[in-house]
Parts: C-alpha cells; sequence; structure tokens
C-alpha cells in the first residue's frame, strides 16, 4: 500500500462483547487491521470471532452486544459516529456481506428475482426493467444454470450451493466498494467455487473493491487472497502473506494446516488441535508493513 | 446385507415450465458397515437424494431399500430410530426459539429414553462442545457450534445409517478434524453406515470407501476412493472436479 493512498477501512482495537448470565463475553478482543483494494483473508477456528468481526464493520451487532473501537473508519469516514440511517446507506451501498447461513439471510416469502432486484433497485434507482436485466445478468454470472426458474423461485426451492450463490448475487448487483464475504463458497463443488472466485477476483482488479474474505479452507484462502488474519479466540495471533500461509510459524496457524486431510497422503487419524492458553493472552498481532 | 439400495431413482419438483428433474435415474448401492460418498456440481441432486431417503420429498418413482425396508410413501414408526440426518444448513434445521438443551431434550424423548438429564451433556461431550453451551438459544452460537449440535442431535436416537449432508462445511479445520475422528470411531463401534455429501474430496477421500460422482441430477460415475486418489477417474467431468481441487488458479484475464 503506498503512503498517499488512503486504505479502504482502518480498524484500530475492535472489541465486540455480549453480556451474558456468566459475565460479559468478549467474542472480538483488541482487533487491529486495514484493508486496500485487495483479497484480505481471515480464517481461524470456529467461535474465534471472524463474523462478528465482519458485522462489526457494518454495525451489525445485535443487541444486547456491543461493539467498541478506537477508531473504525471507511475511506477515512469515522463509522462509529454515524446515526442508524447513515449506516443504512453504507450497507448494501458501499459495504456488502455475504452472510454465512444464506438461506436464513434471505426472505423466504420472497421470490430470488424480487429480492435481487429490491438490492439493486434500492441503491441505484433503475427502473423496474433495468434491475430486472441486472438481476438476470447476476444470476449468469453465478453460474446458475437455469436463471429464467431460479428467477421465479423461492429461497426453499434452492440447493445450498445454489442459495450461496444467490446471496452473492445479490450483493454484487448494487457494485460495493467493499465485499464481506463470510464463508461464501463453502457449499460449492470446487469447479463453480473457482467460477464464482474469478468473479470477485476481477472485481479487485478492476474495480479496485476491497474483498475481506473469511473463510475455513486454508488451501483456497493461500490460493485466492493476498493477505490472511488468523484469528484465535477474539484476538488476531498471526498475519502473513496468502502464499506464505503454509509457512506460518505460530503453533496454532501450524496446528490447523497439520489437521487438514489430503487426498493426496490419506492417514488414519486425522491431527488435533492441541490449544496453549498462552494463544489466548498473547496481544492482537497488528501488522507493521 | 445392503445397507442403503437406489435403484432407478427419479426425484422431481413443480410443474410445466417450473418442473425441476433433479435427481434421474440414480441407482447405487451401499454395503451395511460402508461409507460411500456423494460429491458432484452444486445443484445436481445429492441432497435431494438423502432427502428422499428420509421421506422430505413427495415425488419421486424407482425403489429405495434402506435399513432393510423397501421405502413406500410413508416412514415406518421405528425407520427414524435407524437412519437420521444431519442437513446441510444448520441454522435453518435448528428451532430459533428452542435452547440447545430443548433440542436435544425433545429428541431423546422422543426416541424413548428417560435418563435425559445424564445423555445431553454426554452427547455435548460427544461432539466437542462443553456444558455452557446447554442452555443457549441457536442465534447465541458460531456457525460451527450451530453444527456441532445438529450432530448431536442426529447421534442421539444411536442410528445404524447416518445420512451426513455437508456436515464439516461450517466447521474449521480442526473441529473439522476433530468431528470426522469421531464420526471414524462411531463407524467403528457402532457399525454404522454412512451416506455422505461433500463438496471437500479431500474429506470424501479420508472418509469413504466409495464416491459417486453427480452431475445435472445422474450420477455419472462410481469410483472406489484408490481410483479418486490417483486421480484416475473416467468420466470427464469428473477429472474436471479433481483438477479444480487443486486450488484457485487465477484466469489469465483477471492477472
Ligand atoms: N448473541 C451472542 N451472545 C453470546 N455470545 C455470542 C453471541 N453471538 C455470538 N457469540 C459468540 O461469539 C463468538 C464469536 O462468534 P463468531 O460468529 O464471530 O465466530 P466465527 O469465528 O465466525 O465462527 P464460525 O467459524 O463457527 O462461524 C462465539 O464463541 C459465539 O458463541
Ligand atoms: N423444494 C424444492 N422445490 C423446487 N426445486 C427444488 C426443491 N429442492 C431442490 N430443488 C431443485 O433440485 C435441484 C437439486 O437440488 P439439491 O439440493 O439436491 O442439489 P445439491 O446437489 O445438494 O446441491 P448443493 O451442492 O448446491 O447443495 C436444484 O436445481 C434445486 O433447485
Ligand atoms: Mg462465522
Ligand atoms: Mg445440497
Amino acid at each position: 500500500m503506498s503512503e498517499q493512498m488512503p486504505n479502504l477501512v482502518d480498524v484500530d482495537d475492535l472489541w465486540v462483547k455480549f453480556p451474558t448470565r456468566t459475565g460479559m463475553f468478549d467474542a472480538v478482543r483488541g482487533v487491529s487491521f486495514s484493508l486496500g483494494k485487495e483479497r484480505l483473508g481471515i480464517v481461524g477456528e470456529s467461535g474465534s470471532g471472524k463474523s462478528m468481526t465482519g458485522r462489526a464493520l457494518l454495525r451489525l451487532i445485535r443487541k444486547p452486544g456491543i461493539v467498541e473501537a478506537k477508531q473504525m473508519k471507511l475511506m477515512g469516514e469515522d463509522l462509529l459516529s454515524k446515526t442508524e440511517q447513515e449506516m443504512r446507506d453504507v450497507r448494501g451501498q458501499r459495504i456488502s456481506m455475504v452472510m454465512q447461513d444464506p438461506k436464513f439471510s434471505l426472505n423466504p416469502v420472497m421470490t430470488i428475482g424480487d429480492q435481487i432486484m429490491e438490492a439493486y433497485s434500492l441503491h441505484a434507482k433503475a427502473t423496474k426493467r433495468d434491475a430486472k436485466d441486472k438481476a438476470m445478468e447476476m444470476l449468469k454470472a453465478v453460474t446458475i444454470r437455469d436463471p429464467d426458474r431460479v428467477f421465479r423461485a423461492y429461497p426453499h426451492e434452492m440447493s445450498g450451493g445454489m442459495g450461496q450463490r444467490v446471496m452473492i448475487a445479490m450483493m454484487l448487483a448494487p457494485d460495493p466498494e467493499i465485499l464481506i464475504a463470510d464463508e461464501p463458497t463453502s457449499a460449492l463443488d470446487v469447479s463453480v467455487q473457482g467460477q464464482v472466485l474469478s468473479i470477485m477476483d476481477r472485481l479487485v482488479e478492476e474495480r479496485g473493491m476491497g474483498l475481506i474474505f473469511i473463510s475455513h479452507d486454508l488451501n483456497l484462502v493461500s490460493s485466492f487472497c493476498d493477505r490472511v488474519l488468523i484469528m484465535y479466540a477474539g484476538r488476531v495471533v498471526e498475519t502473513c502473506r496468502a502464499d506464505k500461509l503454509h509457512e506460518a510459524q505460530h503453533p496454532y496457524t501450524r496446528g490447523l494446516l497439520n489437521s487438514l486431510p489430503r487426498l493426496d497422503q490419506p492417514r488414519d487419524r486425522l491431527e488435533v488441535l492441541k490449544r496453549d492458553d498462552a494463544w489466548r493472552d498473547a496481544a492482537s498481532v497488528v501488522e507493521t508493513s | 446385507m445392503s445397507g442403503v439400495e437406489i435403484e432407478n431413482l427419479n426425484v422431481w419438483f413443480g410443474d410445466g415450465e417450473d418442473r425441476v428433474d433433479a435427481v434421474i435415474d440414480a441407482s447405487l448401492r451401499v454395503e451395511s458397515g460402508a461409507s460411500f460418498g456423494l460429491v458432484g456440481e452444486s445443484g445436481s441432486g445429492k441432497s435431494t437424494i438423502l432427502r428422499a431417503i428420509t421421506g422430505l420429498v413427495p415425488t419421486w418413482s424407482g425403489k429405495m431399500v434402506v435399513a432393510g425396508e423397501e421405502l413406500g410413501d410413508s416412514r415406518s414408526a421405528t425407520f427414524f430410530n435407524k437412519v437420521q440426518m444431519v442437513f446441510q444448513d444448520p441454522y435453518a434445521s435448528l428451532h430459533p426459539r428452542h435452547s440447545v438443551d430443548q433440542v436435544l431434550s425433545e429428541t431423546l424423548h422422543l426416541h424413548g429414553y428417560d435418563d435425559i438429564d445424564k445423555r445431553v451433556p454426554k452427547l455435548l461431550e460427544d461432539v466437542g462442545l462443553g456444558t455452557s453451551f446447554r442452555f443457549r438459544y441457536p442465534h447465541q452460537l458460531s456457525g460451527g457450534q450451530r453444527q456441532r449440535v445438529a450432530i448431536a442431535r442426529a447421534l442421539a436416537p444411536k442410528p445404524e445409517i447416518l445420512l451426513l449432508d455437508e456436515p464439516t462445511s461450517a466447521l474449521d479445520v480442526s473441529v473439522q478434524a476433530e468431528i470426522l475422528n469421531l464420526l471414524v470411531d462411531l463407524r467403528e463401534e457402532r457399525k454404522l453406515t454412512y451416506v455422505m455429501v461433500s463438496h471437500d474430496l479431500a474429506v470424501v477421500g479420508h472418509m469413504c470407501e466409495q464416491i459417486a460422482v453427480m452431475q445435472h441430477g445422474k450420477v455419472v460415475e462410481i469410483m472406489s476412493v484408490e481410483e479418486m486418489r490417483a486421480m484416475r477417474p473416467q468420466n470427464e467431468y469428473t477429472k474436471h472436479l479433481l483438477t479444480s481441487s487443486l486450488g484457485y488458479s487465477r484466469p489469465e484475464s483477471v492477472r
């Protein structure tokens, strides 16, 4: 990143807290990062705070959850001081998020076509005809085989991977500056996955979109992203260049890499992570680059 | 004896221009105690086959013999003691207003267990969730934690046959390793039969001896895990799938 160009996103010391019966639970504990026109991967075990980090950027943490940060900026604009009304203009139009549970996030009683058209027209003031064209174009772009049928269908009529692609189509329709994609391809076969990723790739390369890509798939993140944050217990324990992920040093990251099954090297038992309390206590890593 | 036998299965939805032939003339056979993988294109009918077995799709033709029963329109009262399914979509398969405790207690109750208070913590432990999760609601769990609750629920009645639809795609790789090890152990201990859908070929390779590949509603190839590992399939689509599994390669046009 060159010195003069402002980052798309700057986050400094982000916390997400939930009051629970047994006291305050800190889901995200002092995470700092910046995002340029690039593909930033976030990996880490289940419950480590990846989704909450993404949702916090959009201020989509449900009450009674609390978001705190020293700074959370979108192209230099402070997101924390925006009113709820102002945030509504940010969501979708400037920052879109593909949620982890696509079917849950889609409206069950509205057709797929109407939902994509709505997402598009909210931000583009398009005619009905333009919105329909755009919706069909997006469905085709995410390699939906029979876009005419899917346009008229309801979410429960979609397969798991079709639901994910519909969600991606919907989130990309308004041309966001930043896309947060939370496990966007976990239900896609590897071939369709590659095609969907290349759409996002193109938006980053050609339009300068910033992409935050949350995934459990370490091999995929390593081959697709530019940089990776590795999260554990609400903190960033390590960051590295994506193509160097396999050389990562932190014992936690090593543990994750070692627990992967491999087609070329069959094993009787998969290695399981042995956790160390010290990982939890160490301060969040901040990049030095 | 075969655990799951499917012959010339057809499944369709809707009619007129919206008719979808989701499964077309599919046949497969899973021996009792075997582990069978189902992979293939998104939307090719993998989940639909599992849903047809559990009686969740009304419109089908062909023959299905599962856990010794020839299946008709409805399932016998004891069928779900023997056959359980873990659904692809963990959020949708858990009731939003039921706590983890309620979900598991109800299932145990339904299947005639009475020492429920002892079994719930054991089930949670089996899937690697501490008892602190017992009274949480689905929205208070992360994606992977929800999936583990769904697996615990399927294990509750001690089934013989488990139908697993992407059981670990919402899990991180370490929990995935724990769950896969658990599934391997359970299968050995209880002589379980698995039919497992996954888009992760390495996971299927680890778990299954035989793998069916689907595309456009059809089973295009059935191969052994050795053939898959050797990357030597017969079918063109399977070849393409195996090559794609090697990682993302940036298309020329993007670079
Ligand atoms: N409403 C809530 N109340 C209490 N704890 C919560 C709530 N929502 C989430 N959490 C907790 O916050 C932690 C972080 O959750 P988050 O969804 O960010 O995990 P994640 O890294 O995305 O995991 P996964 O990979 O499983 O999706 C989890 O331990 C989760 O149980
Ligand atoms: N209830 C339904 N009504 C109408 N069509 C449906 C219904 N359920 C599934 N379909 C259609 O059947 C086809 C097969 O869906 P299925 O869910 O079996 O795919 P899949 O192989 O599991 O895909 P994925 O890997 O994406 O989950 C899809 O075209 C889907 O749209
Ligand atoms: Mg998550
Ligand atoms: Mg499916």
